[in-house]
């Protein structure tokens, strides 16, 4: 039995640290072309406060029921800095399905495999601890990137959301991709 | 001008009223086969008081579009249909509705109204798309959809277990155009 899920090769999964983490990703949010890539919500820069105001609420919220969502603050291992957010929401115990959000934050961190090895770790975090049958997460048309990122660890596109965005003057679709228990242990050999 | 915005052929869109709505509400959750069909929640019913307190918090919040289907014959509450999570900068919200009353199944009720939820959408809300979801073990929601002009945009694999084994889920949308095209009599109507 593989006891390490934490541990990546060059990144660990930790638990998230407010105080220290919201300066850092108060910064990604003044990047819209990294907001953009993430979330259909409009573009807006949010403060240290701000972030960590939003983390207490949802503190308060994993307290009043039963827990749904496992999020994770990414840091390299080398030297133990913020590089990225990774999670798992929305999920739906009695269905064993849930869903992926992750992003590396710095345009500097991108390109390095580092999403790569996050994405490996909470693939098996995902399968193997919370016994999971499925897992969805949804890109937008124009991010080719994370759509190739996600087909090579096993995801499907599923469904085309024909024009449910509107950016940059003009409509564009969003995708719905899914990857199940037996694609996972496809591409990764069960590990 | 359309002024009918709220009437159809065989019922009429009203305003929830969670005092005596709640009541109907908890009738037909006992039938689980209702709760099955409308989400993937594990289904269960809740009492008259809980759902007073829900049905008042959805109609508290401005986000959400809500209404109970009324017959023009009989002015019966039959169910619920609303526009929820509206991405505004995008023009897009998400239909749902649950017909809980069965006497009604199959008889044209379900896409009367969804026919007069998407003209709210498209002339009142100004829309570019509406949005939804639904099982494959629904095919007569299916059906209806269609006929109202959704288009099958894809299915999630294995989403939904529900006695022994996995169903998928199925993705509808419709785009501003599309319900145009299908209904000129409204343009014509909002031209007027």
């Amino acid at each position: 039995m593989n006891m390490q899920l934490f541990e990546g090769e060059r990144v660990r999964l930790t638990p998230h640290d407010p105080e220290k983490d919201a300066e850092i990703e108060s910064k990604w949010t003044h990047d819209p072309e990294y907001m953009r890539l993430l979330s259909a919500d409009p573009v807006r820069p949010l403060s240290p406060g701000q972030i960590k105001k939003k983390y207490e609420e949802a503190g308060k919220d994993a307290s009043r029921q039963s827990t749904n969502r496992f999020s994770f603050a990414v840091r390299t291992r080398a030297d133990d800095r913020l590089i990225g957010l990774v999670r798992l929401e929305r999920i739906e115990w009695n269905n064993g399905a849930g869903w992926l959000e992750l992003g590396i934050g710095a345009a500097e961190d991108r390109g390095h495999g580092y999403g790569t090895e996050v994405l490996q770790l909470i693939l098996r975090y995902a399968f193997d601890e919370l016994n999971l049958h499925r897992l969805s997460a949804s890109t937008f048309e124009y991010n080719t990137g994370a759509l190739r990122f996600l087909e090579r660890a096993g995801f499907a596109v599923e469904v085309r959301r024909r024009q449910a965005l509107q950016r940059e003057g003009r409509r564009w679709d969003d995708l719905f991709l899914g990857i199940l228990r037996e694609d996972w242990e496809r591409v990764a050999g069960g590990k | 001008m359309n002024t009918s915005l709220f009437h159809g052929r065989l019922v009429r869109l009203a305003a929830p009223n969670p005092e005596t709505d709640a009541e109907a509400l908890t009738r037909w959750q006992r039938d689980a086969e209702f709760l099955r069909l409308l989400d993937s929640d594990a289904a269960r019913p809740l009492s008259v008081a809980q759902n007073k307190t829900d049905m008042e918090a959805i109609v508290a919040r401005e986000s959400s579009f809500a209404f109970m289907i009324r017959t023009l014959a009989d002015d019966r509450v039959i169910g619920f249909i609303g526009l929820g999570r509206p991405q505004w900068t995008h023009g897009e919200a998400w239909l749902g509705i649950g017909l809980g009353d069965r006497e009604y199944w199959g008889k044209g009720c379900g896409t009367d109204a969804v026919r007069l939820i998407l003209r709210y959408g498209f002339t009142e809300l100004n829309l570019h798309r509406v949005s939804l979801g639904v099982f494959e073990y629904n095919p007569r929601a299916v059906r209806s959809y269609e006929k109202a002009g959704f288009v099958l945009e894809g299915r999630t694999r294995q989403d939904v277990r529900r006695d022994g084994r996995y169903w998928d889920s199925l993705w509808m949308g419709i785009l501003r155009e599309e319900w145009e095209r299908q209904n000129p009599k409204s343009q014509e109507q909002a031209r007027e």
